[in-house]
């Protein structure tokens, strides 16, 4: 048995709650984005009467049935991880961020999903007006619900407007303070706007893949151009939002951007690494490649100035796994600069009349339609593990977080998680992509109303009939 | 005031959880029911009557756990690990269901559409079932040290949870007949009346049962309803639950429609108000009271704040989404 070294309950509740956030989020990066965009081509509808925004809108309102179910199970999940896993992370936080889950329910919760029946079953029901009042309250539910989330995910990275108690609970002092913490709105904006990415690329993708069949299909080339439009305004806009949401981390959470950049030394004029291998053993980073002063230059403006390294700060309170931030964050910039050129391409295609003939084009769009995902989960796995290895940034360690459940219960869990997760939201996600195949045509009928159901009861008897 | 916040916040969270026990009650019956019925059309109607609700139902359960979490994080963070193992299984049977949900009216064929309606079955009967473990284990008691649950990992399993399972499964079942008797007709629904019977019969037994096997447990409980003058009050909640028996089977046999479902929502609150009576003023029993388990008062009146706007606001659109699909659900029709 020498040297087998069993994995204890806190990494097992980290692996699990890892696993079972960042499946999650793929659900809500998507739906947030296309609520929205369902929101505006029923608006399109109802002021043009064109029959191709019905068509789209009924095309990508059927997937969003499939998916946004997917996220509402998925998220039932995660409303119970705290407390399950991390129940001392909650006895000691519930206090300030509580209140913030408690008003995404009461807010956004009870909204989407009082309004998606009659979003998904109710065109006719209630007519096109009410029915376009509900996609809208289903969008504005998506948007505030990720308010409040993100409001907690970040008092978790730069506490604010609380005190602590003898026994080291925190309370709070401020809602104001804490809800609008230091790192709040460029998250904010930043995770808003990658999602909105990310369902602009799936929406160009499924649309270039239709176009690539038939170029003259108006759905596909209307849902292919205003994904286009997306990417050329987004996509730059969100490489701003990351530089400053990049800033803000470095002035609150130093050891997080240290880890990013790959950067143990305190350097004046510090390099921006383009390549490299960090070693938290060796407090170095081998193989580096980089840019002179570039990192000096995006972190505070000023490529002459002095950029402090992990080696300011105490080893203990090092992010745990520095390569995996270091390389999770290059990822995301990569994608992210990937898809600022998909923008331009499409612009410039545009401007010459070729955004529908260029074949090459939409294989690049195809290619790029799982961009924003993996995108998002980068990012989210740099600032989360650059948050480590504290659960609240520099107050309460991880350690000191999780709950008294036993390893094997946990090792357990963790396992009937991820045979369940793969299982059920694998044949989703499955049956999602083959949803994706399917040509947008003309009076498309979107959620299935019964339709296999009248056609199996109406049969006989017409045959009986004839 | 705040004294008054934590009691509030019970009486609030205490009717989270008694509107998601009846709404995703009717709605996992509906799962429950499921191998009564054979025919593809037929399962088709009962999964059409709650399908633009489901999601709705479901929110009372998020409310339940981060209500919980803002304003009795201490209650939180020691009942989720005592029922860690029955919550996890809660969640991955509700995680089938609610994929099922899509997915069964999807199927390209029908090998895959059976498989569906096993998930949308399998998880509501599992669902229904770790529910009520995870009740019985709670009024059992959970073991506290400190400010964390103190027990082993299988301390919520004992015969007397057993028996909260099934009677919840029951009990669910019985509220997704009365539902469907509401929502069908014809010959479906004379097979859910005399289903509605049967399960009845099946509840009252269990609420009897569980009754009679929390008094001999426990002493508190039996001083509470069986020492004069208490016992005058007490003696109220069986007699007023055998009248509603008797008026929800005279419902059911009058061929009534919505009668049978308000008895039979009747016997679960009556089962409520007496657990509550029960357990006061516990917020965990045995030891954690409501007060001990509570937020800061900043805390409590910060979502109080916002919660008394927003769930009259949330009652009256919900209500108005239930109020669009009303009426009967058709054989082949669906929401057109």
């Amino acid at each position: 048995m020498a040297g087998l070294h069993l994995p204890s309950a806190l990494d097992l509740a980290r692996s699990q709650f890892a696993f079972v956030v960042v499946w999650h989020f793929l659900y809500p990066a998507f739906t947030i984005g296309l609520a929205s965009f369902l929101a505006v081509l029923e608006a399109c509808w109802l002021a043009t009467k064109k029959a191709v925004f019905l068509d789209t809108f009924q095309y990508w309102l059927r997937i969003f049935a499939v998916v946004f179910a997917m996220g509402v199970v998925s998220g039932l999940v995660m409303s119970y991880q705290f407390g399950t896993n991390w129940s001392v992370f909650s006895d000691k936080v519930g206090p300030v961020i509580g209140p913030f889950l408690g008003y995404e329910v009461l807010t956004a919760f009870f909204l989407e999903a009082g309004f998606l029946g009659v979003m998904l079953f109710g065109l006719k029901r209630v007519g096109p007006e009410l029915h376009f009042m509900a996609t809208c309250l289903v969008a504005i539910g998506t948007l505030v619900s990720t308010f409040w989330i993100l409001a907690a995910n970040s008092w978790m990275q730069t506490p604010a407007g609380f005190l602590r108690t003898a026994d080291g609970r925190f309370f709070p002092t401020s809602w104001a303070k804490a809800l609008f913490n230091p790192s709040f709105p460029y998250r904010y904006a930043h995770t808003v706007v990658g999602a909105y990415l990310t369902t602009a690329l799936v929406v160009g993708a499924v649309g270039a893949f239709h176009l690539l069949k038939d170029k003259a299909n108006p759905r596909a080339r209307l849902m292919f151009s205003m994904a286009m439009w997306m990417a050329v305004i987004i996509g730059p806009l969100q490489i701003v939002l990351g530089d400053l949401h990049g800033v803000n981390s470095y002035h609150y959470q130093p050891t997080k951007v240290a880890a990013m950049e790959g950067q143990f030394e305190t350097e004046r004029g510090a390099t921006s690494l383009l390549f490299g291998w960090p070693d938290a053993k060796a407090g170095e980073t081998r193989l580096a490649l980089g840019v002179p002063k570039l990192a000096s230059l995006y972190l505070t403006h000023d490529p002459n100035s002095v950029v402090k390294g992990l080696d300011a700060y105490p080893r203990n309170t090092w992010p745990t796994n520095i390569p995996l931030v270091f390389f999770a964050f290059r990822t995301m910039v990569a994608l992210g600069l990937l898809i600022a050129l998909l923008g331009a391409t499409g612009l410039v295609l545009r401007w010459r009349g070729k955004l529908y003939e260029s074949r090459l084009f939409q294989r690049f769009a195809v290619a790029m339609g799982p961009a924003g995902f993996l995108a998002v989960t980068a990012g989210w796995i740099t600032t989360e593990a650059g948050r480590q290895p504290f659960t609240v940034y520099g107050l309460l360690r991880t350690a000191d977080s999780v709950g008294p459940v036993a390893a094997p219960a946990v090792a357990a869990s963790l396992v009937a998680f991820v045979v369940v997760y793969v299982v059920v939201f694998g044949a989703g996600m499955a049956f999602t992509v083959h949803l994706f195949g399917q040509t947008p045509g003309p009076h498309d009928p979107g959620p299935p109303q019964n339709e296999p159901v009248r056609t199996a009861s109406v049969a006989p008897i017409t045959q009986v009939v004839s | 005031m705040s004294a008054a916040l934590p009691v509030i916040w019970a009486v609030l969270i205490a009717v989270a959880v008694f509107a998601y026990v009846v709404l995703d009650g009717f709605d996992l019956g509906v799962g429950i029911l499921f191998p009564a019925v054979h025919g593809r059309a037929e399962r088709d109607v009962m999964v059409n009557s709650v399908a633009p609700v489901w999601d709705g139902n479901e929110t009372w359960l998020v409310l339940g756990g981060g209500g919980l979490f803002a304003v009795f994080p201490l209650a939180y963070a020691i009942l989720l690990p005592a029922l860690y193992i029955p919550l996890t299984i809660m969640l991955l049977a509700l995680v089938f269901r609610g994929v099922a949900f899509e997915m069964r009216f999807r199927a390209r064929n029908d090998p895959e559409r059976r498989r569906w309606d096993w998930a949308f079955m399998g998880g509501s009967y599992v669902a229904a079932f770790v529910q009520g473990v995870a009740l019985g284990a709670f009024v059992q008691g959970i073991k506290v040290t400190g400010r964390a649950y103190g027990g082993g990992w299988w301390d919520w399993l004992t015969p007397f949870s057993l028996m909260t399972g099934a009677a919840l499964v029951a009990g669910y079942g019985l509220l997704g007949a009365c539902w469907l008797i509401w929502k069908t007709q014809g010959d479906l629904q004379d097979r859910f009346r005399r289903l509605a019977g049967r399960l009845a019969v099946v509840t009252l037994l269990f609420i009897g049962a569980v009754s009679f096997v929390m008094l001999c447990l426990s002493a508190p409980f039996r001083e509470r309803w069986l020492t004069l003058p208490k016992a005058l009050g007490a003696a109220l909640v069986p007699l007023v639950l055998l009248a509603l028996a008797w008026l929800f089977f005279a419902a059911l046999k009058q061929r009534r429609e919505l009668a049978p479902f308000l008895y039979a929502l009747g016997f679960f609150l009556l089962a409520y108000v007496g657990l509550g009576v029960s357990l006061w003023p516990m917020m965990v029993p045995p030891g954690v009271t409501i007060q001990a388990a509570a937020a800061p008062p900043a805390t409590q009146a910060f979502l109080l704040w916002g919660a008394s706007v927003l769930l009259p606001i949330i009652l009256i659109y919900t209500g108005y989404v239930y109020w669009l699909f009303r009426g009967k659900v058709q054989v082949g029709v669906g929401y057109h």
